[in-house]
């Protein structure tokens, strides 16, 4: 009902104009992950500067890649690609750079995220949310020990045949190197054949690729067990109450970070400053963070935190977790391999 | 519903016949920028060299369709065996497609027969009927579809609930669940044509049939099935066609484990592989098989058309 008044409250101000006045700012088109921006920052954006937010959603780093690439370039101003696509990008050559003193609260950058590898300096990215990708188990089908990565690659009986993978190539080989302890992107045949090996192995436990809805099939349970992102744990467990507990493997987990990012030939560009710059405010960081309960790589964001959020075992590793380790970007053959591996994996 | 109105006699269309040629310029437009670029622009990519992580690069190349058919090994230096991986593929997807196409038939054939014998203004509003969930789109059907076949979902409910199974059905993510998909998706494309066949179908022929002692079987598949074929023809290509290439209903509802043709030829675009020219060429195999199908049909009917004139 609160929903209906306020749209048609929308409905009725535009109707008669009001909105007009706010709107002369002119557009920000946003290239963004589905689900992964709470509708009231969008309005208050809207609200403290008139730009109005024009969003496509992606479901994967790949696709986004794919679409800009096939003419999509010269669409948005800003997207949110993930670390290693950050590089894909800039290598590319697809990423405008923002010149010192363009954004006002660059300082607000924490330091450990200023000179990461994939941007050096941060000449075309700011830091948006980052987490881990690992996997879920449902306590309620398994409670045995969890922090390894065998509970997906060699899982026990309750498990097996009911474990949902990302539909990402990037992640579920990442997951497979961390598992065997080899580099992710190695060219070495052992390397190579050891990793072949283990996922043709392990997929008769597998009952699903899914990357957007890995969240859906773990609350509904059409999987035991599967691998997902820490914040969409973390929401699966306190907003639809699945007795899901994330794990942390002693043989190491996936980091990422997404970040904003300037696109060349953005048609908004100043309005994409701003809104990147919008992003850089602690206060608005803590309306994201608290939504989409990953973790910001801003300063000052703490005082706008949930006091919940830092106590969730998503975020928190146990001492014995293993190494947060980012994914590599492979060269062509390494890649091809990969892509030969994949196929066969789902042939 | 359909036909008889277009045979409006040969008169009027020679009184067009000099202007035919820019007449018909519209529909030209139209194909050759719908139908036949994107076709050409496919069949170009697909002898192209592949760019890294997506995008071609202007040299002429056979290695799209040499993947295709040639298995090089893991490391890609092993001599040349034939490539299964993915005629396994278009196996399992031709296969999907001609199941949902002939559990279209064995559903929409029953219907559609009993909208055409229904009275005369009946009929309208059992078509309606049957277009009524079309109208919500497909994602969202394909969605609902999953909700209600999964393991605690009320389908598994009531037949738990009536005894009729003691533990869960699992429908969601196996190919049952797909061919569910397919035949929910698709299924008044072949009730549709084959209503309009069978509606212009003369039922006093039946009965001339019955009079001469003809048994029911009979009178089915010697008169009433030779008379509504272009519509059954029709409606298996319609039910056929898009479940070949369909990727909702074995993603959402077969759990993508296994990539059917929509699946490998979207992962060339959209996923890591990146390989714009194996996608096309993929894409440009699918379509001759298609094409090939088609025409057999086509030669089917032309051959029916013209023992029957």
């Amino acid at each position: 009902m609160a929903n209906y008044l306020r749209t048609s409250a929308i409905a009725l101000c535009a109707g008669l104009g009001c909105a007009t006045a706010a709107l002369a700012e002119g557009d920000v088109v946003v290239y963004h992950w589905f689900e992964y921006i709470p509708q009231e920052l969008i309005d208050k954006f809207t609200e403290e500067t008139g730009i109005r937010v024009v969003m496509d959603t992606y479901d994967s780093n790949e696709a986004m890649l794919a679409s800009l690439r096939a003419g999509g370039m010269g669409t948005y101003d800003v997207a949110v690609p993930g670390d290693y696509m950050v590089q894909i990008m800039r290598d590319n050559d697809m990423l405008d750079a923002i010149a010192e003193g363009e954004l006002s609260n660059h300082g607000n950058i924490l330091p450990e995220w200023l000179d990461v590898r994939y941007d050096p300096g941060r000449q075309h990215s700011i830091p948006y949310q980052w987490g881990s990708t690992s996997f879920s188990v449902n306590r309620d089908v398994y409670d045995g020990p969890i922090n390894t990565t065998e509970i997906i690659f060699n899982p026990p009986a309750e498990l097996s045949g009911r474990i949902n993978m990302l539909a990402s190539q990037g992640e579920v080989m990442a997951l497979a190197a961390i598992h065997l302890g080899i580099p992710m992107c190695s060219p070495e045949r052992d390397d190579v054949q050891a990793l072949n090996d283990l996922l043709m192995g392990s997929r008769q436990h597998w009952v699903s690729f899914n990357s957007d809805t890995a969240r859906e099939v773990l609350v509904s349970g059409d999987a035991a067990a599967g691998m997902i992102y820490d914040g969409f744990s973390a929401r699966a467990r306190i907003e639809e109450g699945a007795n899901l507990e994330y794990a942390f493997a002693t043989q190491g987990y996936i980091a990422w970070m997404d970040n904003v990012v300037l696109l060349n030939d953005a048609p908004n560009r100043d309005n994409a400053i701003r809104f990147m710059d919008f992003l850089l405010e602690p206060e608005n960081v803590g309306i994201l963070t608290n939504w989409t309960q990953y973790s910001a790589g801003i300063a000052g964001v703490d005082a706008f935190l949930d006091p919940a959020l830092a106590a969730q075992p998503e975020r928190n590793p146990p001492e014995d977790a293993g190494p947060a380790i980012f994914i590599e970007v492979c060269d062509q053959a390494t890649q091809e391999i990969h892509d030969r591996i994949w196929t066969a994996l789902r042939r | 519903m359909a036909g008889g109105a277009a045979s409006g006699g040969n008169a009027t269309s020679e009184a067009y016949a000099p202007a035919r040629g820019w007449l018909l310029l519209p529909t030209w437009v139209v194909l050759g920028i719908v139908v036949l670029a994107p076709i050409v622009l496919m069949l170009i990519y697909s002898f192209l060299t592949k760019e890294f992580r997506g995008g071609v690069i202007w040299e002429f190349s056979v290695d799209a369709y040499d993947q295709f058919f040639f298995d090089r090994g893991l490391f890609g230096d092993d001599a040349p065996t034939i490539q299964w991986a993915y005629i396994q593929i278009f196996w399992r997807s031709i296969w999907q497609a001609t199941l949902a196409t002939i559990f279209c038939l064995l559903i929409g054939f029953p219907t559609a027969y009993f909208i055409a014998t229904r009275p005369a203004n009946q009929r309208t509003i059992w078509v309606f009927l049957i277009t009524i969930p079309y109208w919500v789109n497909l994602l969202i059907r394909t969605v609902s579809m999953r909700f209600i076949l999964r393991d605690q979902g009320p389908l598994n409910d009531l037949l738990q609930w009536t005894g009729i199974v003691a533990e869960p059905l699992t429908i969601i993510n196996t190919n049952l669940g797909v061919q569910i998909g397919l035949f929910y998706s698709y299924l008044p494309f072949m009730v549709l044509p084959l209503y309009a066949a069978i509606e212009r179908y003369n039922f006093s022929l039946s009965e001339a049939a019955s009079d001469l002692y003809a048994p029911r079987h009979k009178i089915l598949t010697r008169i009433v099935l030779p008379a509504v074929k272009p519509g059954l023809i029709a409606g298996c290509i319609l039910v056929f066609v898009p479940s070949l290439g369909s990727f909702l209903a074995p993603d959402l509802l077969g759990g993508a484990r296994n990539f059917m043709i929509g699946s490998l030829i979207d992962e060339q675009f959209r996923g890591s592989a990146g390989n714009w020219p194996f996608g096309a060429a993929a894409s440009m195999i699918l379509l001759t098989l298609v094409l090939l199908v088609l025409m057999v049909l086509a030669r089917q009917q032309a051959r029916l058309e013209k023992g029957a004139g």
